[in-house]
């Protein structure tokens, strides 16, 4: 009798899920193949021009807006001096310009579709209720699910890494700006409604400046879920400093994989800070 | 001429507006209405009219409705039954547009915790309704400027709100509210968040700016002494209705029920109570015709020790003691003149009680009403201390 399950038929998800997706990877190709060309293209050259700059200006410009962000202290920008110095030294540096891309875009891209869905989930309780469950389930899948999918639509290389990484680091984004925007105190809300304010300047004039605290915080973290998930897409042929970590790995080169890790770590770093420093910590 | 006039107006929370609704018309209460349907009553057919230039006080404990009732009137909370008429146009039928071309030109509102925009100056903040309507930059600090100066705060332009105390914040509070210059203010609360010290000073200042601009206030509070102190009239709110509708002075001495009659009686009468709530009649005889014998008669007729002497016309002249009086007499003075005494305490009828209170303690003979010269009526010691101590019938003014 505990056994009933022994008479009921093993339902094919899993043939379901691969089928949908080669549909889509199907029905959607006119979309997914210039996007992969064309955008990878872009991508490409970016790093390139990035790389094509002397090293040692982009680390003097790093250095010098640490130092200023950091409220002309000298901890963050001796840091930066140091580590990308390193970095450079270890010929690391056109794989941290290319991860550097990476995460840069996939971010930017998170932010653009983050905020306005944050926005509409804040303002209408039907869409936080379908989205929220959605999130849910994009945060705890396991992030090297996505990298299946993101094959199967872009191929390998860049551009699928960041698109596993959009499914991956956009939630944060989408939930704080959420958050925040109902975080706004009521008081100041009704301020702004009181005095005739239209739909949209509540928005741009009140909610948002309020909420900004909170909706950075969340971009925070979605650039470091884009930086953790650029490297996982090194899996799925992603360029970049993942990519050492991965041969290092598949090589048994302890050496290697540390160094090319270590450079991860400081550009993670550098990273955080420089995106902490926007959180909105106005010096009165 | 009224500027604001509602007609039962009607807030339910909740999903059964209409059952709810129907049920208030069948007399149901509150409570009775929350356990049937689940929806809570904010505010109960409430209907009155308020004038221009008048301090309209709506007051109520905590869950009255009051503040509820108040964000009805600029539709922050939209009504589920009845209307709002400002300057004719009923506000409660009104589409979106026309709802903001009010709220921006015609009422404003000051809150409870002043709600100021954290990360705009002083200047923008009271700028704010300006902005909103589009008016250029220029045009528009001019004015919020305007309206800080009026407030106290034009040496403050470009601090944050943060840097100010609570009594400035709320002053801002109020330059934003008047820097569009509405007809109408709203003022939720707006004394409430502030210490005992600083909430009176702004009642003065609130008083003194309203001698200048003769706005309309609608002011809500739950202190019985604020509405008193600077209500022209008060609503007084109970379970969403208006319980009684007044002018201090008809709540305090004719409250309409138990409930506010519970509600005043620890308020502070001595700052409502005027001399003309508490005088009586004054014994007094006519200089004209009246001798000291005539004096001392009347004197001791009435059990008293002094006497007030007027004129044919009742103009004050002063009054005589009893032994003054009865030494006359002896000297068989037929005049009261020598013996009349000038140094009688006067005050007016609007004097405050709590000023009375001072000058009947150190008189001997009782408090003299004046108006224009003539003697209206007299305060003995007990009657002060009897209508403080609430226990009195006291006139009623209906001048």
């Amino acid at each position: 009798m505990l056994n009933f399950m022994e008479n009921i038929p093993e339902i094919p998800l899993a043939p379901y899920v691969s089928k949908f997706t080669s549909w889509i990877s199907d029905t959607f190709a006119f979309l997914f193949d210039p996007l992969k060309n064309e955008f990878g293209d872009g991508l490409e050259d970016f790093a390139d021009m990035l790389a094509a700059v002397p090293p040692v200006i982009i680390i003097l410009i790093v250095a010098l807006i640490a130092f200023f962000i950091s409220g002309k202290r000298i901890g963050l920008a001796s840091f930066s001096l140091v580590g990308l110095l390193l970095v450079w030294n270890q010929g690391l540096w056109e794989e941290l310009m290319l991860s550097f891309t990476l995460v840069l875009v996939a971010s930017l891209l998170s932010i653009v579709i983050g905020v306005p869905i944050g926005i509409l989930m804040s303002k209408s309780k039907a869409a936080e209720s379908i989205i929220t469950p959605i999130l849910d389930f994009m945060q705890t899948m396991p992030a090297f699910v996505y990298l299946i999918p993101a094959v199967a639509f872009f191929s390998i290389g860049m551009v699928p890494g960041i698109f596993a990484s959009l499914i991956f680091a956009t939630p944060p984004t989408v939930r704080f700006t959420n958050l925040g925007i109902r975080q706004v105190s009521k008081e100041l809300v009704e301020a702004s409604e009181a005095f005739g304010s239209t739909g949209a300047q509540k928005l741009f004039k009140v909610e948002l400046p309020m909420a900004k605290p909170t909706i950075m915080a969340g971009i925070n973290q979605t650039v470091m879920l884009s930086l953790s998930m650029v490297v996982i897409a090194s899996m799925i042929g992603a360029p970049g400093l993942g990519r050492e970590v991965l041969s290092a790995l598949q090589r048994a080169d302890v050496g290697t994989g540390f160094v090319a890790g270590l450079g991860i770590v400081i550009l993670a770093i550098i990273i955080d800070r420089f995106t902490q420093s926007f959180t909105g910590k106005k010096r009165v | 001429m009224s500027i604001i006039k509602v007609e039962g107006l009607s807030k339910v929370f909740g999903k059964n507006t209409k059952q709810a609704l129907k049920m208030l018309e069948e007399g149901k209460t509150k409570e009775e209405i929350l356990k049937l349907t689940n929806s809570t009553v904010g505010v109960n057919r409430t209907s009155f009219s308020v004038e221009a230039g008048e301090i309209f006080v709506i007051m109520g404990l905590s869950g009255s409705g009051k503040s509820t009732l108040v964000r009805l009137l600029n539709r922050l909370i939209d009504p589920t039954e009845g209307k709002v008429y400002i300057d004719g146009e009923n506000l409660a039928a009104m589409n979106k547009k026309d709802l903001r071309r009010v709220r921006r030109t015609k009422m404003s509102m000051v809150f409870q915790n002043f709600a100021l925009f954290p990360y705009l100056t002083v200047l923008d903040n009271a700028a704010y309704g300006l902005e909103i309507q589009g008016i250029d930059k220029v045009e528009r600090n001019e004015k919020a400027k305007k309206s800080l100066e009026m407030v106290g705060l034009g040496g403050y332009l470009e601090q944050l709100p943060a840097q100010l105390s609570g009594g400035m914040q709320q002053r801002v509070g109020l330059a934003r509210a008047l820097a569009n210059d509405p007809e109408v203010m709203l003022m939720d609360e707006a004394f409430s968040a502030l210490d005992p010290l600083i909430r009176k000073e702004m009642q003065d200042e609130l008083l003194d700016l309203q001698e200048t601009m003769k706005k309309t206030i609608i002011f809500i509070t739950h202190d019985l002494d604020e509405a008193l102190r600077i209500g022209d009239k008060i609503a007084l709110m109970k379970d969403g209705s208006i319980v009684q509708v007044g002018t201090p002075e008809e709540i305090l001495v004719n409250p309409a029920n138990d409930y506010v009659k519970k509600f005043v009686q620890d308020v502070d009468r001595s700052k409502v109570l005027t001399a003309f709530n508490i005088m009586k009649r004054p014994e007094t005889i006519n200089i004209d015709k009246h001798g000291p014998r005539v004096a001392l008669e009347r004197m001791k007729e009435e059990g008293i020790s002094s006497i007030y002497v007027t004129d044919s016309k009742r103009n004050l002249k002063g009054y005589v003691t009893a032994d003054d009086a009865s030494l006359a007499l002896k000297a068989d003075l037929k005049s009261l003149v020598t013996i009349l005494k000038t140094d009688a305490p006067t005050v007016t009828k609007e004097t405050l009680m709590n000023a009375i209170f001072e000058i009947s303690h150190n008189s001997t003979v009782p408090i003299t009403v004046v108006e224009d010269g003539k003697l209206l009526g007299i305060i003995v010691r007990g009657a002060v201390i009897s209508a403080l101590a609430g226990q009195s019938e006291v006139n009623r003014n209906h001048a």
